[in-house]
């Protein structure tokens, strides 16, 4: 076994190879960039070496940099993780050559599955049950709808070279299909360099299932079961789960038996994924293959219990594997929640930046729900534009697909972040969306279920009932405390009403509150008729300042974020985000006297979406525009986003350059109301 | 009895109702409470205690024997706020739009009176027409008896003052000289004269909100601390900021049972400090994980941003905060911040309140701007300010002190008690670059010469270690043990005695 591993990668996965590389009893390098100085990967590594400036090119991606590091520090061998150069042949050919070991497949493998048309070649020929479609180029647009005709509609176009939903076109007509090539093909030509397109049969409400496969240096190849990955946005996978809720024995065991034929025949030798498409009706045409860990590969770890970064050092070790396919069970269900710093209230832009408070829930086993939190940042960390804008993947396992959902539920009511955005409260209201926990779901799932982009959950019901519980405990509580402010005149005592208007959003209910001060707070709902409604007891030891308010309500755990906002806090919960107050009768009849101001109007303005660097403002002041002209360019997290007109207008007044740094809703122009 | 009972019921609910229901109802329109709404919300429960509910106004002219009202335009009296006691007058603008009688004023000065004598803190609320016209100059002799109160209670008991609807004329100056004015955004505004005497003098054309709203107030003029969205929002926050004052300058701060440790530890803030020098941070964030429970009360938060001040606990007990922002103009000192932050080190020394001082100053502002506009003598309240203040001063350098900025913010040489500075502090007359090519001018055309002197000159100074083996700085200390070490520091100054020479006053650069 290796004395010492080198981790050709950064963040979460860097930590989590390292993590597995510890318990071997293995040394572990790091390598590092300057936007990467102070992060966790490298004080968790025993030895790290910085390799070059913050841009990947000039630093992850620079072979010779890490073979140099790998002779410096003495590792043998070098993890890639994921992205970065895990699926660069020339990676481990060149780690070969330096008599260093590529914990991953061999270069033969990655190159045979590199391609997707050569993939898809090979996935036909070792009988995998590929997507109709012709594998051939197409000469022109009316080849192409030949070759359509001949698939049956609907189709779909794609660039060879394609990834990211870039250079594809879907088609349901012949005419549909002579446009949809000729602009997948310019697509593909400006984003790849390479016009090359196929056409296949393009699959209705599909799902993305993917097969975890593991093969040794000996000829064995197992498959450790499925993944589904169908909530997705734009193609990028927010939530996974395994196993499938879709699937049944038989079809689980064809379409392993496929991914291992198909691993067999490129002569893999790691961790690696087959991607299917699958149909609502369980068919199931090869996609391609992954030729490396993937992000999601925790969900496979929690149900089947292998370590599967410990199984693919063994065998770049030259281990065997030392399973075989009726030794891999499935046992309970997992899920995993990417947890992104994009915002989802405004159509998840991305967003950079300090992590002023990182709180994830405690990890762990909890009776049988299990806690799982891949991260590679921490509280004071940052959250750089160089790279994936990813902070943790949060994973819960239980016996069921339920109790793994509520356990994601639980967990990230308790899961907070400050400084940037990020998509909790979105992936938290998704945990309650009936359509996700029925398990009838497609990759098309957010865009269905969320059309006008994501807006929080309102509170009704029980969960309303805990936010009053928990508003009106936390309140009660830091009344009992002001109450024992020093200097108060003698002879009288600070009297405070009982009763309270508790305020969450737009909802106000009317409680009495007793107890406290150490022992449990009761919270009494009374109606409007002056009786007194159902009571629930709360035990909390949380106090003022503490994030997370953490305690027992009704007897059952809950966990509410509590943000301070002037006289209250705004409380999140469920997928719920709302302002709450808590009032005396009085106060909440006068402040019912106050006016409801209208928000400022705002489409004067063009507001910076974002916080990032100006590139360009391209109209000038008086200038007229027209709804979707370009009016400035704004570069975040390397990408440059254009910011155009939403209606017709006259320039007013410019407040910026380019090159000015803008805070996020910064006032980049003002047009003539 | 009875009758003289049932008068007296009679003639308090008729003076309750202060401009009668129309007017209420009117008020109410506006988005206003009236003025015992108010008391209402700004006290505790049952606390209040009305004077003088029956006083009427004595004028003659112009008819106004045959227009009274029992209360005269001003609601008085005291209660508690969280069990401590406080003082209040109320302006009811349902009764001759709150305007100032004789009498009115006599309500307002002996409730002055009382607070002073009786050392507790005294709020104003404001939403009032000015004088009463009808009285002439003895409504002027009125805001007279007012002002003096005003200043005698200076620095003795807080006086606060919060503008919840006009507040033109004699009735600003009031205010102007009390410890800190909050205003309500959209229903109030200061002036001392209106648009229509704008116009006709300067023919300007304005509109009350543009002359003198919440906003213009809080970010232009600096006259107002504060501003809130309604008046319940604002009563509220002043039920707040009065837990964090003393009652009055002999009192000490007041105390709450704090729910979070002295020695808790931050290691966020090992990393709050970028590796370049010139990123900016948000020094509100070491502010709030600093301070207990991440509780803090901003003063002139919109107003010269480049500088934070304001009230926090420690262990439960008061502390001002005065903080440079790098996240405005690099946190520079300028004219603005300079005396913004000079008036909150006053009132804290007034108010036997400790002083806690962050430091990331480049230096002064340089530019013709900030010299005609006196910046020598701006920059010189806050030196004096801190220099003269006795009460306990700790101060922790984060990253820049340089030049005379370094001096003025809370230095050991202007009596600083305890002078901490994190690792990355830079102490120097300037930053390397600058100071470089002013030393070494002959190798400017050279860069690879000047950019070793650069280098050498940041090796030599751009650390904490030449002020501390001068003994300037008392111990470097890592950032997250930043919270520990000041509430110890607190706790060992707790009993400093430190007095000025005697003096009648003294002569601030005003």
């Amino acid at each position: 076994m290796f004395k010492k591993i080198l981790i050709a990668n950064r963040g979460e996965i860097a930590c989590r190879v390292m993590k597995t590389a510890k318990l071997m009893g293995i040394k572990t390098v790091a390598v590092y960039s300057d936007a990467d100085r102070d992060a966790v990967h490298v004080e968790m590594a025993d030895e790290a070496v910085h390799l070059g400036p913050p841009p990947a090119a000039q630093s992850y991606l620079l072979i010779d940099k890490i073979i140099d590091a790998c002779k410096r520090t003495g590792a043998e061998a070098v993890h890639p993780g994921y992205g970065f150069l895990s699926e660069r042949e020339a990676f481990p050919i060149a780690l070969e050559k330096n008599g260093l070991v590529f914990i991953g497949p061999n270069p033969k493998a990655i190159a045979a599955m590199g391609d997707k048309i050569e993939s898809k070649k090979a996935a036909a020929a070792a009988k995998v049950s590929t997507v109709p479609g012709y594998m051939g180029e197409i000469r022109d647009g009316k080849h192409a709808v030949e070759i359509a005709d001949g698939i049956g509609y609907p189709v779909m176009i794609k660039a060879s070279a394609g990834g990211g939903g870039k250079g594809m076109r879907i088609a349901y007509n012949a005419r549909e299909a002579a446009e949809g090539f000729e602009l997948a093909r310019s697509e593909a030509k400006s984003s790849f360099g390479d016009d090359r397109c196929f056409v296949e049969k393009f699959i209705e409400n599909p799902r993305h299932i993917e097969i975890q496969v593991l093969g040794d240096k000996h000829g064995n190849v197992v498959y450790l079961h499925e993944r589904e990955c169908s909530i997705q946005r734009r193609n990028q996978k927010v939530l996974e789960e395994a196993p499938s809720p879709l699937l049944d024995e038989k079809t689980r065991k064809a379409m392993g038996e496929q991914a291992v034929a198909l691993a067999k025949a490129v002569g893999y030798d790691s961790a690696g994924t087959v991607e299917f498409v699958a149909g609502q009706d369980r068919s199931f045409f090869f996609l391609e293959m992954n030729t490396r860990l993937q992000v999601e590969h925790p969900v496979t770890e929690m149900i089947t219990g292998i370590d599967l970064v410990e199984q693919m050092i063994r065998v770049a070790a030259g281990e065997k594997l030392p399973f075989k396919q009726p030794d891999i069970k499935i046992n309970g269900w997992a899920v995993e929640s990417r947890v992104y710093a994009e915002d989802p209230f405004r159509n998840f832009l991305p967003s950079i930046g300090r992590l002023v408070k990182y709180r994830p829930p405690e990890e762990g086993r909890f009776g049988n729900v299990t806690y799982r939190n891949d991260t590679g940042v921490e509280e004071g960390g940052e959250i750089s534009m160089f790279y994936d804008p990813m902070i943790a993947k949060f994973v819960t396992h239980a016996p069921t697909r339920l109790e793994a959902i509520d356990a994601q539920a639980d967990g990230l009511d308790a899961f907070y972040i400050d400084g940037i955005a990020h998509n909790v409260p979105f992936i938290s209201a998704v945990m309650h969306h009936p359509r996700w926990r029925s398990g009838k779901i497609s990759t098309g799932f957010i865009k269905e279920e969320y059309p006008e982009g994501f807006k929080p959950r309102v509170p009704e019901g029980d969960e309303l009932a805990n936010l009053v519980a928990v508003a009106a405990a936390m309140d009660h509580n830091s009344n009992s405390r002001r109450r024992a402010i020093t200097h108060q005149m003698s002879g009288q005592q600070v009297r405070f009403a009982k009763r309270r208007m508790v305020r969450i959003g737009d909802s106000e209910r009317l409680v009495e509150v007793a107890g406290g001060n150490g022992n449990p707070t009761y919270v009494t709902w009374l109606k409007s008729d002056g009786t007194r409604g159902e009571t629930r007891e709360i035990e909390s030891t949380w106090t003022p300042g503490e994030p997370v308010w953490r305690g027992k309500v009704g007897g059952k755990q809950v966990s509410v974020q509590v943000r301070p906002i002037l006289n209250g806090c705004e409380v999140q919960y469920r997928g719920i985000k709302a302002p709450a107050y808590v009032y005396t009768e009085r106060e909440a009849a006068l402040a019912a006297l106050m006016p409801v101001k209208e928000a400022p109007d705002l489409s004067k303005y063009l507001l910076c979406p974002m916080p990032g660097l100006v590139k360009a403002i391209n109209v000038t002041e008086g200038q007229a525009v027209q709804a979707g002209d370009n009016l400035a360019i704004v570069e975040a997290m390397k990408m440059e986003n254009i910011l155009r007109a939403e209606r017709d207008g006259v320039v007013k007044k410019i407040n910026c350059k380019a090159g000015d740094s803008l805070a996020v809703d910064a006032v980049i122009l003002e047009f003539v109301a | 009895m009875k009758e003289v009972i049932e008068e007296l019921e009679k003639r308090r609910a008729n003076a309750r109702l202060g401009g009668g229901v129309a007017r209420i109802d009117a008020q109410h329109k506006r988005g206003k409470l009236t003025a015992r709404e108010r008391i209402e919300l700004l006290m505790d429960e049952n606390s209040f205690e009305e004077f003088d509910t029956y006083v009427e106004h004595r004028c003659t002219e112009f008819g106004m024997e045959k227009t009274k009202v029992p209360g005269d335009g001003v609601v008085t009296g005291w209660g508690t706020i969280n069990g401590r006691v406080v003082y209040v007058f109320a302006k009811d603008f349902t009764v001759m739009g709150g305007s100032l009688s004789e009498t009115h004023a006599r309500k307002m000065t002996k409730i002055q009176d009382m607070a002073l004598k009786n050392r507790a803190p005294i709020i104003g609320l404001f939403d009032a027409g000015g004088a009463r016209i009808q009285e002439g100059v003895d409504a002027l002799g009125g805001y007279g008896e007012v002002f003096t109160r005003n200043v005698m209670a200076s620095g003795v008991i807080p006086q606060i003052s919060v503008i919840m609807g006009p507040c033109a004329g004699g009735d600003v100056y009031s205010p102007a000289m009390t410890d800190f004015i909050f205003m309500v955004r959209d229903t109030s505004y200061m002036f001392v004269t209106g648009p229509d005497v704008v116009k006709t003098v300067t023919n300007e054309t304005v509109t009350a909100e543009e002359l003198g709203g919440a906003k213009v107030h809080t970010s232009k003029s600096s006259v107002a601390d504060g501003s809130y969205e309604n008046d319940v929002e604002a009563l509220l926050q002043m039920r707040r900021l009065m837990d964090f004052l003393p009652s009055n300058n002999r009192s000490g701060v007041p105390a709450l049972p704090a729910a979070d440790s002295a020695d808790r530890e931050d290691h966020s803030l090992d990393t709050l400090i970028p590796d370049n020098p010139n990123k900016p941070y948000d020094m509100k964030e070491l502010i709030l994980k600093v301070a207990d429970e991440g509780d803090f009360f901003e003063i002139q938060e919109a107003f010269g941003k480049n500088m934070i001040t304001g009230f926090a606990r420690m262990e439960g007990r008061t502390v001002g905060i005065v903080a440079n922002q790098p996240m405005v103009l690099a946190g520079v000192l300028d004219s603005d911040a300079s005396r913004k932050a000079a008036r909150f080190v006053r009132f804290c020394d007034c108010f036997e309140i400790p002083i806690v001082t962050f430091v990331d100053v480049p230096g002064f502002l340089p530019g013709t701007a900030q010299e005609y506009g006196g910046l020598i003598k701006h920059g010189a309240k806050l030196l004096f300010a801190y220099a003269e203040a006795t009460v306990p001063k700790i101060t922790v350098i984060t990253r820049k002190a340089y030049g005379g900025a370094y001096d003025v913010m809370s230095s050991k040489h202007i009596r600083g008690d305890l002078n901490y500075a994190w690792p990355s502090a830079e102490i120097a007359v300037m930053g390397a670059k600058g100071a470089a090519e002013i030393l070494y001018r002959a190798d400017l055309a050279d860069p690879e010469k000047i950019k070793a002197r650069i280098d050498e000159y940041q090796r030599r100074f751009a650390n904490p270690f030449v002020a501390a083996e001068r003994g300037y700085i008392d111990e470097v200390i890592l950032p997250h043990g930043t919270r520990r070490r000041i509430c110890r520091g607190l706790n060992m100054l707790r009993n400093k005695t430190l007095e000025n020479p005697w003096k009648k006053h003294d002569n601030i650069p005003l």
